[in-house]
């Protein structure tokens, strides 16, 4: 058969296969994160009917979608919603990262994976899945709550700490002596920071570069933009995903607005198609040997992260249902831990970790979008109101 | 009035307005980005948690903010600041020695002078609408100016002082 032609075929095949699963994911009411990924392990390496000539059309696909993630992700958020947010949520920031960061680091050096392999997994359990967590909260009607605000506060806070991890994460895989290594970590906080200041400070003068109302050039622009800012910043050693990041935040006003919406259906192409090149390139059969240690670090995070919102949601003075609700409703890990897993191993750092990273998330998915419905059940709260009264009582 | 509204921001999402009522019920109302509303009723046991939440469109919140009552009219009024860059709404108090007290709304020519329009009066806590220029000022009212920022100064001006 000709090389086009079955491209066309395995690309069409699989997006409709996306499509299917995506639906039935809305029917179960959950992500469809982890059920791109288990598309991606059936028809890759070690899976049921290899795909072979469309990889390399998803990888390239699957790039852009991690530049569209980070993109769109900056153009949610303004200026002053970061800073607000890590004044006001500063010290839940720092407990969610020390305690979160610290089973993965721990998992990584106790299966003998070396220090690189363990910042590369603390990154991973450290961070939650925005997308999964906001959509979570307008699912269950959540917004009004009072937990919400914290719980929205750390994933800003994460998000943001992204913009100087991975970087940092890309300059350590490189694996140049440690001197060397020093001086591209600082180099890289040092463009972030600078990008960073740019963006918040000059960001008014860049969205008028594009033109607000036309879609057509509006798309291109922003498209062209952030491709080339992220390519640049690949160039530096500052990983593509940030630059996207740092474009997304320096736009704003009416520019930020209409971008988002030519670009959401873009990601959402893309996004999948990341999703499912990383299963497509993550092998089945290693899956199997890491799917202990991902239920066990999966256990053991849930538990930190339960503990992180519970924390974050006494300190704003909500009650005790309030604190299971935010605690189990960050436990979703999701779009971050992939890349950060596909930046280490695509930079050759313990390759098992994509297996494990994928059954992590599958599993933290799942049980966290199980987890959250919980408190909202009668005889949870029952049972935490019966505890109240014996405690007051 | 003393009525607390508290703002409360949702990185990503948009802005929240909560209400205490006096009986201590909480109410809230949560604005997408996108122009959507959710009205939220708290849960009486649980008053950290949001019962029931309806999402609204630009009209019905609207529609709804006419029924409930003038003050949240005004509220609607000074919101419009977030949604049409470099338009503003102000309330500017009429200074108690005003040389327009007691003269009418036209003497003060305000949207000639100023650019600036009075879309509204507040006087004894009611609001009179789209004021005519035969409305005379009184003394305690509150107007309600739409403008750009040299245009409500400009009104604020002319108001305390008279024309330049």
């Amino acid at each position: 058969m000709h090389e086009t032609t079955l491209l066309l075929i395995e690309v069409g095949a699989l997006l409709l296969g996306m499509s299917l699963l995506g639906r039935l994911a809305g029917i179960l009411g959950i992500s469809a994160i982890p059920f791109y990924l288990l598309l991606g392990l059936c028809f890759g390496d070690g899976g049921f009917v290899p795909f072979e000539a469309s990889e390399e059309f998803f990888q390239i696909g699957s790039e852009l979608g991690v530049i569209l993630l980070l993109a769109l992700l900056g153009l949610e958020y303004t200026a002053d919603e970061l800073f607000g947010s890590l004044k006001s949520s500063r010290t839940a920031g720092i407990v969610d990262a020390l305690l979160n960061a610290v089973p993965g680091a721990a998992l990584a050096l106790l299966l003998g994976w070396g220090p690189i392999a363990a910042v590369a997994l603390a990154g991973v359990t450290w961070v939650s899945s925005s997308g999964v967590i906001a959509k979570l909260m307008r699912d269950l009607g959540r917004l009004s709550n009072r937990e919400t605000p914290g719980v929205l506060a750390i994933l800003v806070i994460e998000d943001l700490a992204m913009a100087f991890y991975l970087p940092i994460l890309s300059a350590l895989v490189i694996g140049v002596s440690l001197w060397q290594g020093v001086v591209s970590v600082a180099v890289a906080v040092a463009v972030v920071s600078l990008i960073l200041f740019i963006a918040l400070r000059f960001g008014g003068f860049i969205s008028k570069l594009f033109p607000a109302d036309q879609y057509e050039p509006l798309l291109l622009g922003v498209l062209g933009l952030t491709m080339l800012v992220s390519g640049l910043a690949a160039e530096v050693n500052v990983s593509a995903a940030v630059g996207a990041f740092l474009v997304g935040i320096a736009l704003s006003g009416r520019v930020a607005e209409n971008a988002s919406q030519v670009l959401t259906p873009l990601r959402d192409l893309f996004a999948a198609m990341f999703f499912v090149f990383f299963g497509l390139t993550t092998n089945a059969v290693d899956l199997v040997d890491m799917l202990l240690p991902a239920a066990a670090l999966a256990l053991v995070t849930i538990l930190t992260k339960l503990a992180t919102g519970v924390f974050a949601a006494r300190r704003a003075g909500v009650g005790t249902l309030g604190q299971w609700r935010a605690g189990f409703a960050l436990a979703p890990r999701g779009e971050f831990s992939i890349v950060i897993a596909g930046l280490a191993v695509g930079a050759g750092v313990a390759p098992q970790l994509a297996p494990l990273a994928t059954a992590y998330v599958l599993f933290t998915i799942f049980a966290g979008t199980f987890l959250a419905r919980l408190p909202d059940a009668d005889w949870f709260r029952e049972a935490v109101r019966r505890r109240r009264v014996a405690k007051t009582g | 009035m003393g009525i607390r509204i508290e703002k409360v921001d949702l990185p990503g999402i948009g802005i929240r307005h909560d209400l205490v009522t006096e009986g201590g019920r909480r109410i809230s109302v949560v604005s997408h980005r996108d122009g959507e509303r959710d009205l939220g009723f708290f849960d009486e046991d649980d008053p950290d948690a949001c019962r029931d939440s309806i999402p609204l469109n630009d009209d019905e919140a609207a529609a709804l903010a006419d029924v409930l009552g003038a003050s949240v009219m005004l509220s609607r009024l000074t919101s419009l600041s977030d949604e049409t860059a470099g338009l503003y709404t102000e309330q500017i108090a009429l200074p108690t020695d005003s040389p327009y007290l007691n003269r009418t709304l036209g003497d003060t020519k305000a949207r000639t002078r100023t650019h600036a329009s009075i879309v509204a009066i507040v006087r004894d806590g009611t609001v009179i609408p789209s004021p005519t220029p035969a409305e005379r000022l009184r003394a305690g009212d509150v107007i309600v100016v739409v403008g750009t920022r040299e245009g409500l100064d400009g009104v604020s001006r002319l108001l305390a002082n008279g024309p330049d």
